[in-house]
């Protein structure tokens, strides 16, 4: 089975965020890596196309620079191939714009499932897989943290608002997964080396016959402006001299909620 | 000026409809001349009085999705209102896990933008304007659409107060869904509802959450017994529900549970941007953690630089002796 997994380099979530100046999207020009949370569809690729007993696992991506460190990570754990759309004209593209360019870049490759993380850490939008999904004409099930393939179906437990579903749904689909639906394995130094040889094609928007549909003017939205959000002030932080606990009930006691 | 139309996804829960929706519908009829809304399930009929009552001259019923997925068929059928009614100038969703589908699923269909983690809504010039919190809720951006509508909107639970007007039950017209091919074929076929004592967690007046502060799942007891002696509900962050420790349902946060307690209690939580937004709006918020630069100190009325192992312990004594 040849499972494609979406993901997405993102900026290191540890550096302190920020937006550029006079458009207000977020700053991406520092080094970028692979998001955390597409490492659980990566793994879940690589254990269904092992499970199933051959195919491969084919990573797609977009930037609007030619990074390809995030990727390589993902190489690493054991992915076969990727597939990079990179073009300046990217830059400012929304949700749609990217479900367009990943479509696209979709249909290069055969593929019998496509996994995405339910939301990236930057942007956490969490539509572009379903928005995906209908452009490629394709079932979806969404949050998903257990997946299984049973022949051409594909079985997933689905979060909901009481506790989960069971949903069973005819391959191809899409298929986004939850943190957690499996632990993520660390690329082993062989794997590191080797991935350093493996294939990265590059396309671009015009390749795939996307011009004026992606980047800013795509996306038919507008920041009109940005505002300091009312904070909360800080209240009283003290160190616990072992009164820690009574001090949290005198503040109990002063909500009177006991 | 007012904006003319927006239209409103009323999602169906076993009981009548979300609160989310009420809060949605509240919201656009302050802001809009005409809001209707789209709803399905087999109770939409019942339904109609409470979403009259919230602003909804007219809801549109989807009908029974005979174990569908709701994204698909939805979508399908809000694509079709459109065809045939023309395009509201906005539509409001509910950021749930069904909301977001139809929101995607609707958006590739019609193609037209959509904004997402919306907490606030405004007009200008008979437009809508969204607002988001980024960065921890440290900023806030203001985005509108500039394409010709429907605008999607997804919004976060507790943006609005739901808030009845006293309006006329909502009239209800049948909305059928067109063919969905390939597309439509996820079906449920069994659902479980995870058990849980007390309160739920976005309607709690006292939430007790966990992190990994706590160092590992078994202290998680201590969380859900001071929950308990506090007459709360327990909650949790992202690293300790992907940890596997304590199930999803518990998360607090950005892909969680939105919950404004009057006391939220955060025990070894440090404060990622993840966990903040979704439980800030808090009326008081208690912090333990060990790490005084924790960002979660930075928010909170009392903060409390120590071991959660200890601090737990003697606080749930505490209770228990009073």
């Amino acid at each position: 089975m040849n499972v494609v997994v979406c993901v997405k380099q993102i900026p290191d979530p540890a550096a302190p965020p920020a937006l550029e100046p006079g458009t207000n999207t977020l700053d991406r020009s520092g080094k970028l890596i692979l998001d955390d949370s597409d490492a659980y569809g990566v793994e879940m690729a690589l254990q269904l196309a092992d499970a199933s007993g051959g195919g491969e696992v084919t990573l797609v991506s977009m930037a609007p620079n030619g990074e390809t460190g995030g990727l390589r990570t993902a190489l690493a754990m054991g992915a076969a191939k990727a597939i990079l759309v990179s073009d300046p004209a990217l830059k400012g593209t929304d949700a749609l714009g990217t479900a367009k360019v990943l479509a696209a870049a979709i249909k290069t490759t055969p593929f019998d499932l496509v996994l995405a993380a339910t939301e990236s850490t930057d942007g956490y939008t969490g539509t572009t897989p379903v928005q995906l999904a209908e452009l490629l004409g394709l079932p979806s099930v969404t949050f998903a943290k257990s997946v299984a393939v049973d022949g051409t179906t594909v079985r997933v437990e689905r979060q909901t608002e009481a506790g989960f579903d069971e949903v069973t749904c005819p391959l191809p689909a899409v298929v986004t997964v939850t943190a957690g639906v499996v632990e993520p394995r660390y690329p082993s130094f062989k794997g590191i080396m080797a991935a350093k040889s493996k294939p990265v094609e590059t396309l671009s928007v015009a390749d795939l016959g996307l011009e004026g549909q992606v980047g800013a003017p795509g996306a038919r939205q507008e920041i009109t402006d940005v505002v300091a959000a009312s904070s909360r002030s800080q209240g009283e932080i003290v160190e616990d001299e072992g009164d820690g606990a009574q001090r949290v009930v005198a503040f109990l006691e002063a909500q009177k909620v006991i | 000026m007012s904006v003319p139309t927006i239209w409103v996804l009323a999602e169906p829960t076993p009981t009548g409809v979300s609160t989310t929706s009420l809060e949605l519908l509240t919201a656009a009829r302050g802001l809009a001349d005409a809001v209707e809304a789209i709803s399905w399930g087999p109770s939409t009929a019942a339904n109609a009085a409470v979403l009259g009552s919230h602003g909804a001259s007219t809801v549109h019923d989807v009908g029974d999705l005979h174990g569908s997925l709701p994204g698909v068929p939805v979508a399908a059928a809000i694509a079709g209102l459109v065809a045939s009614a023309g395009a509201p100038d906005a539509i409001l969703i509910p950021a749930t896990y069904d909301g977001r589908d139809v929101a995607g699923r609707l958006s590739a269909r019609l193609d037209r933008p959509v904004l997402t983690n919306v907490t606030g809504l405004a007009e200008d010039g008979g437009r809508l304007v969204t607002e988001h919190p980024v960065f921890g809720g440290t900023l806030t951006v203001k985005a509108r659409f500039t394409a010709e509508g429907p605008g999607i909107a997804v919004i976060r639970a507790k943006s609005f107060t739901a808030e009845p007007s006293g309006g006329a039950p909502a009239a209800v017209a049948a909305l059928a869904v067109p063919e969905t091919g390939a597309t439509g074929a996820a079906t449920i076929t069994a659902s479980h509802a995870e058990e849980r004592s007390g309160p739920a967690l976005d309607e709690a007046s006292i939430v007790v959450s966990g992190g990994r502060g706590l160092g590992e799942a078994a202290a998680y007891a201590m969380i859900e017994e001071l929950a308990q002696l506090l007459h709360g509900a327990a909650g949790a962050s992202r690293a300790i529900v992907d940890a596997g420790w304590v199930p999803y349902s518990h998360q607090v946060g950005q892909t969680g549970k939105t919950v404004k307690p009057d006391v939220y209690l955060a025990f070894g939580i440090s404060g990622a941007t993840q966990h903040l937004v979704g439980m800030k709006g808090s009326k008081t918020i208690v912090a333990v953690n060990k790490d005084k630069d924790a960002p979660i100190f930075t928010i909170c009325d009392l903060g409390i630089v120590g071991d959660v192992h200890k601090v737990l312990p003697a606080l749930i004594d505490a209770l228990k002796n009073r």
